[in-house]
């Protein structure tokens, strides 16, 4: 039996709102894949409960036709992978999504929470902060948008008020049409694993050179991080082998990996650098774009 | 903090008052369904490995309310009649069970599995991705590869030899 004190059951995101106002220490759950952990332990934070598991408005993924990517954010990993929508536009989500856990916890965790509870690891993170995600919330206020980056604020902190649930994460077609993306999760095992280090680079190429570049790591700081230094020098570099060294000389510079019992910091450190020029590549191969 | 689900398991309907503080896993196995195992009880294992609506879920992170109006399969109800499944006679043939801890949870998964890739030819490597939240600590995992690739291959051929990837490193 999971310690929880108080439950109520939402069907809608209204009455999800208005739960969470009649009880100002309750949390949404959704997948559960997290929050019932934490019940399990006792962790007071969770013991109070809204149940968002059933709100049908929350797991759809749809594309507008002004290219628009809205990403319900109850909808599971599995759905994510599932999901035409993503592996035709976005796939870089999907590689996101398929290094999740395993596949059980695929089926029942949601993208919204991989982001709330707010992980420096979410493995979704690092794809949609390159995708410059925006992240809607819902609240007795009314509707608030910010970019994902924003929305991170500290080591499991997020810009989440306690009665605002986050409806979708909304992609621009500006930020993915003609781009290219990849993600790569280096971990200690291939599955059932939390990243030692997760990284996602999108670039969109402008003939022979980068017009835009973006690079997004997890657990190389205290939230998952966008290298705002890195992709500035990058704009307008030449698309050539000087473009993976400019960007393995200068992401360390943007990123703030610690020791933890993972992984030691200098170990984090190299495998940074490593995956900044490999997810670069493997990005850009995707586009005929050869730097070798 | 009680309610009232209605569902199926395996197949026949079943209504009962639940606590809302209990997993699925709890509820099945008050219920006679004691096939489903807690194992790890934090959703890394797999031993509790159910069916929701055809989807391998870990009923030990799943509110028993959650199954209100949706279909559940445990391994109960895999054997029909006295003649066991075609992933179970596979799991006995190719030896893939050994203490037996894990193995209903892995027979769902592989049902999962086999009735979604029917017909289709898959790799060891997907077979592996999706079987990578069921742990087991002494088969090696290679005779249950085995076995829902001897599910997925044609009945009625005789079983070919397949080159193990442990044999694959020794040479």
């Amino acid at each position: 039996m999971f310690d929880i004190d108080s439950y109520h059951k939402a069907d809608s995101v209204d009455e999800a709102i208005s739960l969470l106002l009649q009880n100002p220490n309750a949390v949404p759950i959704a997948g559960g894949t997290d929050v019932l952990i934490r019940a399990r332990q006792g962790n007071p934070d969770y013991a109070h409960v809204v149940d968002i598991h059933d709100v049908g408005d929350l797991k759809k993924i749809t594309l507008r036709p002004d290219g628009t990517i809205l990403v319900g954010s109850g909808a599971t990993f599995t759905d994510l992978i599932e999901s035409g929508i993503i592996t035709d536009n976005i796939p870089v989500l999907a590689q996101g999504a398929i290094s999740v856990g395993g596949p059980q916890v695929r089926n029942q965790a949601t993208v919204g929470g991989n982001i709330c509870n707010g992980a420096p690891s979410a493995d979704s993170a690092a794809p949609l902060l390159v995708l410059n995600a925006i992240v809607e919330l819902k609240g007795p206020q009314g509707i608030r948008r910010m970019p994902l980056h924003e929305f991170y604020q500290g080591p499991g902190r997020v810009d989440r008020e306690q009665a605002e649930i986050m409806t979708a994460l909304r992609i621009a077609p500006d930020d993915y049409q003609c781009w290219v993306a990849s993600y790569h999760k280096y971990a200690m095992r291939d599955a059932m694993d939390i990243a030692t280090i997760g990284c996602a680079v999108a670039c969109l190429p402008q003939g022979k050179q980068v017009g835009k570049l973006r690079l997004a790591f997890t657990v190389a700081g205290p939230t998952p991080l966008r290298c705002w230094k890195t992709e500035e020098k990058a704009r307008g570099a030449a698309l050539d082998p000087s473009l993976i060294q400019l960007v393995a000389e200068s992401v360390l510079g943007d990123l703030r990996p610690r020791d933890s019992w993972r992984a030691p910091k200098d170990l984090r450190r190299q495998i940074i650098k490593t995956m900044a020029q490999r997810v670069l590549l493997e990005a850009l191969q995707q586009s005929g774009v050869s730097l070798s | 903090m009680n309610r009232k689900i209605s569902c199926s398991i395996n197949g026949k309907s079943f209504s009962t008052t639940i606590d809302v503080r209990k997993s699925l896993l709890e509820i099945l196995r008050e219920n006679g369904y004691i096939g489903v195992k807690e194992g790890c009880g934090a959703g890394e294992c797999g031993a509790c490995t159910v069916l929701m609506d055809e989807v391998p879920v870990n009923s030990c992170l799943y509110l028993a309310i959650w199954a209100d109006g949706r279909s559940i399969r445990t391994v109960e109800g895999e054997s029909r009649d006295g003649s066991l499944s075609a992933v179970q006679q596979a799991y006995l043939d190719t030896g893939a069970v050994q203490c037996g801890f894990c193995t209903p949870g892995l027979i769902m998964t592989s049902t999962a599995f086999v009735e979604k890739h029917k017909g289709e030819t898959v790799t060891r490597e997907q077979i592996r991705l999706q079987h990578a939240g069921n742990l087991c600590r002494c088969t090696g995992y290679e005779g249950i590869i085995r076995a829902v690739e001897k599910c997925l291959s044609d009945k009625d051929e005789e079983a070919k030899p397949v080159i193990s990837k442990a044999c694959d490193m020794e040479t």
